[in-house]
């Protein structure tokens, strides 16, 4: 592989990685505050939909992100509502969610199949895509990919620097605790639902509109599921989170590749890629078989590989809160 | 859409064909949520039914159409089995949460049927990526003149709602599943095997949805298709939802879904409307009796959780 190719694939992965990077943030803040929104595929699917026609409609691609995030907003409004003032179980709305917003998507966006539309424009930022090998791989995107590099950063500050982030955090391990201690959780919980689930929407509109311009029907079905899978990958931290979903990106590049040098084998096994890999980073981070192998370690690498590998989910994620 | 479900005589029978494979994956459902499981895999273990079934039909003969029509059934209760016990086993040992298990099985279910329509099993006069050859007739259950339905497998799906429910009330692991699904810690003081209970209750419902599958090839198609259960399983997600996890709702409104399902297909050979209508309204409706199922007119359905 030459070095210009190499570039381009990097390049690529970044691009590709940048709207599942979004979709990680939003739902880790909104896990990290104990809510479950499972119902990212079908939100990401109406996002997708809702995004792609509000930018042909109005020939603004950012009105088509707007639209996105708004769709969202309604997502997480839904699952917050269900389950914060009605106290139902998360698990099950956002999964009655998921397969509405498939098929509400496939529905209202049928006569937009397969047409041309908007889409974002690819800009380098000055001085910084002039750096050798990192300036064309990371600096000359678009402003989706800038965006998600800002979102990492930002949301890992918040969360781990900043008081709201800290009441973010106290909701997500000890509702109880935090509400004594005066943070009105039910509020922070909507908060953080309703803000998670809008950079989803994001997510979704970025697909539509950049990664994979266009609507479809099913465009980017599985993706959420990925997306969420990721977050438990990621332990419940942007960072590592994104982490996960560049190392996604950089697998299923890799199938492409395999792909074209081994012609013989079945598109079909490469498809599966994806849904293996699932099951066997869930595995890592979570089985007991993990540990045992950490434990026939030396012991001076076992404490760093056990922070790398073995990851807790927020103590009171997916509870329903009962004030008194 | 009530004229587009049961218009004619051809059109009823072909709801309550559709209604056998959802009641079926229900049923089964019913046993997994009692432990308190999230078995979306169920869709992907109707699928693995449908491959071993089809399995059979194409490479085994056997000499009676009713041992073979048996093995075939057997044979897919063993496949819907072992993908639920697979992704019982990710749960158990893994600590892979059964929803993302089951999901990923899910999508390896379809992605092997691809593989197996397009490959292995491609009908000989070549590849038309959309189904096998048909079976023989003998390896297909007895359907009802010029309809897909067959009263054979009707009769399995009273058999399986009979039983189940008589199983969750009246026996010691109808009881244990209860404990489990209720509180799993205090469920473990008492000394119920959690893992064992777990992979149990999800390899029975795996074992009925896989007959679902069977139902799938063997009564509706007659051979394996692309969609073979084209989400048939996650509807019987959404009729044990709206049925407030009680059994003896499950029949009626999985009846309910096939009936606005069938007709929403029926209806878009008419008026152009989009298919997946039938879907939307399904949902909304799940969604609201899930958001509202305590709230006034729905109160009379939640007296019997009370208790």
């Amino acid at each position: 592989m030459s070095d210009t190719e190499f570039i381009r694939m990097m390049a690529s992965i970044i691009l590709a990685s940048s709207p599942l990077i979004i979709a990680v943030c939003g739902e880790t803040i909104t896990e990290r505050a104990g809510v479950v929104n499972l119902s990212l595929d079908g939100t990401m699917l109406m996002a997708a939909m809702a995004g792609f026609v509000a930018g042909l409609k109005t020939e603004n691609v950012w009105l088509g992100f707007l639209a996105g995030a708004i769709v969202g907003a309604v997502f997480g409004a839904i699952v917050a509502y269900g389950s914060i003032t009605l106290g139902k179980s998360q698990v099950a709305v956002g999964f009655v969610l998921t397969l509405l917003g498939d098929d509400l998507s496939a529905f209202l966006g049928q006569n937009f199949t397969r047409i041309p539309g908007e889409a974002v424009k690819r800009f380098g930022i000055p001085l910084l895509k002039d750096i050798p090998v990192i300036g064309p791989i990371f600096f000359n995107q678009d402003a989706v990919v800038y965006f998600s590099y800002i979102l990492i950063i930002v949301t890992w500050w918040f969360i781990y620097r900043t008081q709201p982030g800290l009441h973010l955090r106290s909701s997500g391990e000890r509702p109880d605790a935090a509400f004594a201690r005066g943070v009105n959780v039910r509020r922070v919980r909507y908060l953080y639902t309703l803000l998670g689930s809008a950079l989803v929407g994001i997510a979704g509109a970025a697909y539509s509109l950049d990664v994979k311009i266009g609507w479809s029907d099913g465009h980017t079905r599985g993706l959420g599921w990925i997306a969420l899978a990721i977050v438990i990958f990621g332990g419940w931290s942007p960072v590592r989170g994104a982490l996960g979903a560049i190392l996604f990106g950089a697998t299923k590049a890799m199938a492409t590749i395999l792909q074209r040098t081994f012609p013989e084998i079945s598109v079909v096994a490469f498809n599966a890629i994806p849904w293996v890999l699932m099951i066997a980073v869930l595995m890592v981070v979570s089985s007991d078989i993990t540990e045992r192998l950490i434990e026939f370690m030396p012991r001076r690498v076992q404490s760093p590989l056990r922070r790398m590998l073995r990851i807790t989910a927020p103590m009171a994620l997916g509870s329903t809160l009962v004030e008194k | 859409m009530y004229d587009g479900a049961f218009g004619d005589q051809s059109k009823t029978l072909s709801v309550l064909a559709f209604w056998v494979p959802m009641t079926l994956s229900a049923v089964g459902l019913l046993v997994t949520f009692t432990a308190g499981l999230w078995n979306i895999g169920v869709e992907g273990q109707i699928i693995l039914g449908s491959i071993a079934a089809s399995w059979v039909a194409l490479k085994v003969q056997l000499p009676s159409p009713i041992i073979q029509v048996t093995v075939e059934i057997l044979a897919a209760m063993m496949g819907g089995a072992l993908w639920a016990g697979i992704a019982a086993i990710l749960k158990t040992r893994g600590g892979v949460n059964e929803i993302f298990g089951g999901l990923a099985l899910n999508n390896l279910a379809i992605i092997l049927t691809n593989y197996l329509i397009s490959g292995p099993w491609q009908p000989p006069e070549g590849g038309s990526f959309r189904g096998t050859q048909p079976f023989p007739a003998d390896a297909l259950l007895p359907r009802l003149a010029e309809s897909r339905f067959s009263p054979l497998s009707m009769i399995m799906a009273f058999l399986a709602i009979a039983l189940i429910i008589v199983m969750l009330r009246g026996t010691f692991w109808g009881l244990k599943l209860k404990a489990l699904g209720k509180n799993p810690f205090s469920a473990f003081l008492l000394g119920v095997s959690s893992e064992r209970e777990v992979v149990l209750a999800m390899m029975l419902c795996g074992a009925l949805a896989g007959l679902g599958g069977a139902v799938r090839v063997l009564s509706w198609f007659d051979s394996l298709r692309q969609s073979i259960s084209g989400g048939i399983g996650f509807l019987a997600l959404l009729v044990v939802m709206l049925a407030n996890f009680q059994g003896y709702w499950v029949p009626f409104i999985a009846l309910f879904f096939s009936a606005v399902l069938n007709g929403s297909i029926s209806l878009q050979i008419r008026t152009q409307l989009h298919s997946s209508l039938g879907g939307i309204l399904t949902g909304v409706m799940v969604l609201f009796v899930l958001l509202f199922s305590d709230i006034g007119v729905f109160k009379w359905a939640r007296r019997e959780k009370r208790e």
